[in-house]
């Protein structure tokens, strides 16, 4: 068991694009962590250069204690799921899951053993002969999570692990994955895009922007105070209302603002859309739309005037020039 | 249903019926000639004899012929598949110095140089080798020109095999070779299949180098025989020359069909196709 | 293994590196070297001597410059040769095969799967049939007396291949290659959207007019990619050798028969590779138009 560390981790493209920007970093050991960002914004390539994957232009990676920067993907000791899980479609399911082994010139009898015990502990038993082509999504995705657990790696990592499994799918399948990574008590870093999946599965979370970390903390940190306009804009299933108000921009999430008599913003209901238990209301406040969130059957009428507000611990501040957070 | 649409479905059937009589009444022949007691430059219903099978089986030639044909093949059928694979692969996969230009000249070669417009150059430069009657020298020949192609409908199959099956292979701790034999070949394998077949049914059907460097009709493949047949001694040789375009045609066909059947000629490769 | 660097970022996603790429890729280009680019190049110079395959001029041959070009354009042999050439690759490529391979493409889509089969079946059968076997096949339709044309036209009498000789092999020449225009038609139709054509059928337009203004316009790439490739395929062809061997009286003599009976049967090999040269330049005027083309749709 080890933990990640990056130092002035640089990773620079043939075409100048440095995808990953001199960035330090420290995994835990045993921490599921979550590197999260837009599109294009490095996190996958500084998962792949981890991996080896992608050659360092400049820094260290260490796993444990040892430099890992110039060795090959195959004398790391880590484990990757691919986003597409990159299972071989001409092996079993057995055989792929036995695959590591069979590399390291483990006798057949060793890899049909652990094929056989991996898959069983996540339930893909009864599907060790069939093809890759032959499984569900969901099977597919375990089954590339059996291979990586049977190489006995030191740190697992995952590369948007649940973004090709369908909405109902995913939310099993992200339960699942936190139960496995808790048992094995294995570093594991994945990446995704999804913010609702980073908050909920990871113990701590690194938002990216061009190749730099933006923000560093555990969900409820980033979540609650996102460190500057970027991550505040990026975290949370409704945008965070951000108002220029002076030199500063106040921002306030839409689940802690509500109707007050007296209060931060005052509007027009101009749009309702139901979210299920609750509703997004957007006030038209002068130049500024603002959004918040009120439960099932509170919702004003499109057209009424509507005062919010929010405690004031729930209220950030941010530079109006940098966008970092004031207060 | 009026009138012009029975007209149209009318039309268009005489034209369905054309096509197919247009395409499938030369190859009677093929069907007809082998087996009729007087066979000619002509179709009629056969009577069903075997005595030209017999006839040809007797030629001196005629099997050397078809085992000259399958040494020419085999042996340049395999050299420009194995060569093609691994120099797809690697073009495929590594930005080698000048990859670019190097694939645009290999295109432009494959078409510019045919056999026909470089036949006096190949001929005097195997002529002063002393490759003239070589079989191997005839079939390297052969590689060299359909190599260009292969590696190029090969790379176009390289490219579609995902490169997250290498790079998973590799963070398992495969070595080069290891990914190449667990994954990439296997993986790949329709479409060598499909230059393998491309190739064998090339060379099989080759008439121009096997006729210009295998003077020696002892060394000639099938196509050359077949052609000699026609000439020699004055008169074409009909006893022979039916059931011997025959059977020199079975393997092209078999292969058509394998291909076909297993393939489709359409072509697949990872799970998510 | 090998070097201790991993690949450069992406860029090598087998680990191979340069080196063992260079490795793998060095057989292949060796031998497209001497047996295609050497040959190539060496026409050039024996196009320029009068090399002969035998007599004084094969043992001590002589540089007689452009002589050679000069002559061919003078030689009526050989401008009959390019006409010939040409007036083959245009019935039997541009206008033959062309046509006929679209029509089959866009008439196989209506017609009942079985029907269909046996059709593509027996196009691709003449397409991948060896070449001297399809030349008896022909023999047999076009032969006097016995053949089945004329037996089909009750004139039994016609000797096709001496009366009518480039007819002859025009129609051979569609019969043989339509299966490749058939399959790049059939496969750029399928990529025509089926919710265009749907909208010009919602829209009343007949099927001449679908074919010109929704078909069409997606296919105008594949026409002109077939057509050239079909054209240089059809200038190189060595087949009408094996119908007609250029007679009568050179009547059906095409290029690449001509450069085989100045080479090996008149023992020309100077003056064979300089209309060998003019071949290539032709093909490589082709194949600079078509790479232009492949270039701009990536």
């Amino acid at each position: 068991m080890a933990g990640i560390t990056a130092e002035g981790l640089s990773t620079v493209y043939p075409n100048g694009v440095r995808a990953v920007d001199a960035l330090d970093l420290e995994v835990a050991d045993g921490e599921l962590f979550a590197l999260l960002g837009p599109s294009g914004c490095g996190k996958t390539t500084l998962l792949r250069t981890i991996a080896g994957l992608e050659a360092a232009s400049g820094g260290v990676v260490r796993i444990g204690s040892r430099d890992v920067t110039r060795l090959q993907p195959g004398d790391r000791r880590v484990a990757m799921v691919f986003q597409d899980y990159a299972l071989f479609p001409h092996m079993t399911v057995a055989e792929n899951i036995a695959y590591p082994l069979r590399v390291r010139g483990a006798a057949k009898s060793v890899q049909r053993e652990t094929a056989v015990r991996t898959a069983g502990g996540l339930s893909l038993g009864e599907l060790l002969d069939r093809r890759p082509g032959q499984l569900s999504g969901g099977q597919q995705q375990r089954a590339a999570l059996a291979r990586a657990v049977a190489a006995s790696a030191e740190v697992l990592l995952l590369d948007e692990p649940l973004s090709n499994l369908d909405a109902r799918l995913r939310l099993e399948a992200r339960t699942f994955l936190k139960k496995l990574q808790r048992e094995l008590a294995l570093t594991t870093v994945f990446v995704t895009h999804d913010q609702a999946e980073a908050l909920a599965l990871a113990d701590r979370i690194a938002v990216m922007d061009s190749g730099r970390i933006r923000q560093l903390g555990t969900p409820r940190e980033v979540f609650q105070r996102p460190a500057d306009t970027f991550v505040a804009n990026f975290i949370g299933s409704t945008p965070m209302n951000l108002v220029p108000r002076g030199a500063e921009v106040i921002g306030v999430r839409p689940e802690y603002l509500s109707p007050a008599a007296d209060g931060l913003f005052t509007g027009t209901v101009s749009v309702v859309e139901n979210l299920g238990v609750t509703s997004l209301v957007t006030l038209d406040c002068g130049e500024d739309q603002i959004g918040y969130v009120v439960p099932e059957d509170d919702e004003p009428r499109v057209g009424a005037t509507v005062t919010v507000d929010a405690p004031p611990a729930r209220v950030l501040r941010y530079d109006k020039e940098t966008g970092l957070l004031v207060r | 249903m009026s009138p012009l649409w029975v007209v149209r479905r009318i039309g268009f059937s005489v034209l369905v019926a054309v096509v197919l009589a247009f395409f499938a009444v030369p190859m009677l022949w093929l069907a007809s000639a082998p087996f009729d007691s007087k066979p000619g430059l002509g179709l009629r219903w056969p009577d069903w004899t075997f005595a030209n099978v017999v006839a040809t089986f007797g030629h001196p030639y005629a099997l050397t012929s078809l085992l000259n044909s399958l040494v020419l093949c085999v042996v340049a059928t395999v050299v420009t598949t194995v060569l093609a694979a691994l120099a797809a692969y690697a073009l495929s996969r590594v930005r080698i110095p000048g990859r670019d230009l190097l694939l645009y000249l290999l295109l432009l070669l494959s078409s510019v140089v045919t056999g026909t417009a470089a036949m006096v150059p190949i001929f005097v430069m195997m002529l002063q080798l002393g490759l003239i009657n070589s079989q191997f020298g005839t079939a390297l020949v052969i590689a060299g020109g359909m190599l260009p192609a292969a590696i190029f409908i090969l790379k176009d199959f390289m490219d579609a095999v995902p490169r997250s099956y290498e790079e998973s292979a590799r963070v398992f701790g495969a070595s080069p070779r290891q990914v190449l034999g667990h994954v990439v070949l296997p993986v790949a394998r329709p479409g060598v299949a499909t230059i393998f077949v491309w190739a064998f049914v090339n060379a099989w059907g080759n008439f121009l180098l096997p006729f210009l460097l295998l003077r020696d009709v002892g060394r000639q493949p099938a196509a050359v025989l077949l052609r000699t047949l026609y000439d020699e001694g004055g008169s074409a040789n009909l006893t022979v020359i039916p059931v011997f375009s025959l059977l020199y045609s079975i393997p092209v066909v078999v292969l058509y069909l394998f291909v076909n059947k297993r393939y489709g000629f359409r072509f697949h490769g990872g799970i998510k196709s | 293994m090998g070097s201790s660097r991993p690949g450069g970022a992406g860029l090598d996603s087998a680990g191979l590196g340069v080196r063992r790429a260079i490795g793998f890729v060095a057989p292949a280009l060796l031998l497209i070297a001497v047996f295609l680019v050497f040959p190539a190049l060496w026409t050039l110079y024996i196009g320029i001597t009068n090399y002969q395959l035998t007599g004084p001029a094969a043992a001590n041959p002589r540089v007689v410059g452009l002589d050679n070009v000069v002559e061919a354009v003078r030689d009526p042999l050989f401008t009959n040769s390019v006409w010939l050439t040409a007036l083959f690759v245009l019935g039997s490529a541009v206008i033959g095969q062309n046509a006929l391979g679209f029509g089959l493409a866009w008439l196989l889509r209506t017609v009942r799967p079985g029907l269909r089969r046996t059709i593509e079946g027996l196009v691709l059968l003449s397409w991948i049939l060896p070449g001297t076997v399809v030349a008896y096949l022909w023999f047999a339709v076009l032969s006097r007396d016995t053949g089945t044309l004329g037996l089909l036209l009750g004139s039994p009498q016609t000797a096709w291949l001496v009366q009518y000789p480039m007819t002859s092999l025009i129609i051979f020449n569609v019969w043989r290659g339509t299966a490749f225009s058939m399959l790049l038609y059939s496969s750029a139709l399928a990529a025509v959207p089926p919710s265009q054509l749907e909208t010009a059928r919602l829209a009343g337009a007949s099927g001449r007019q679908t074919v010109r203004d929704v078909v069409f316009p997606h296919i105008r790439g594949h026409v002109l990619t077939n057509t050239l490739l079909i054209s240089l395929w059809t200038a190189n062809d060595f087949t009408p050798f094996l119908l007609t061997a250029g007679g009568p009286n050179h009547r059906s003599e095409v290029l690449p028969v001509l450069i085989y009976r100045q080479a090996l049967e008149s023992g020309q090999l100077g003056y064979a590779s300089a209309m060998s040269l003019l071949l290539l330049v032709g093909n490589l005027a082709i194949a600079l138009v078509y790479l232009r083309l492949l270039r701009r749709r990536a």
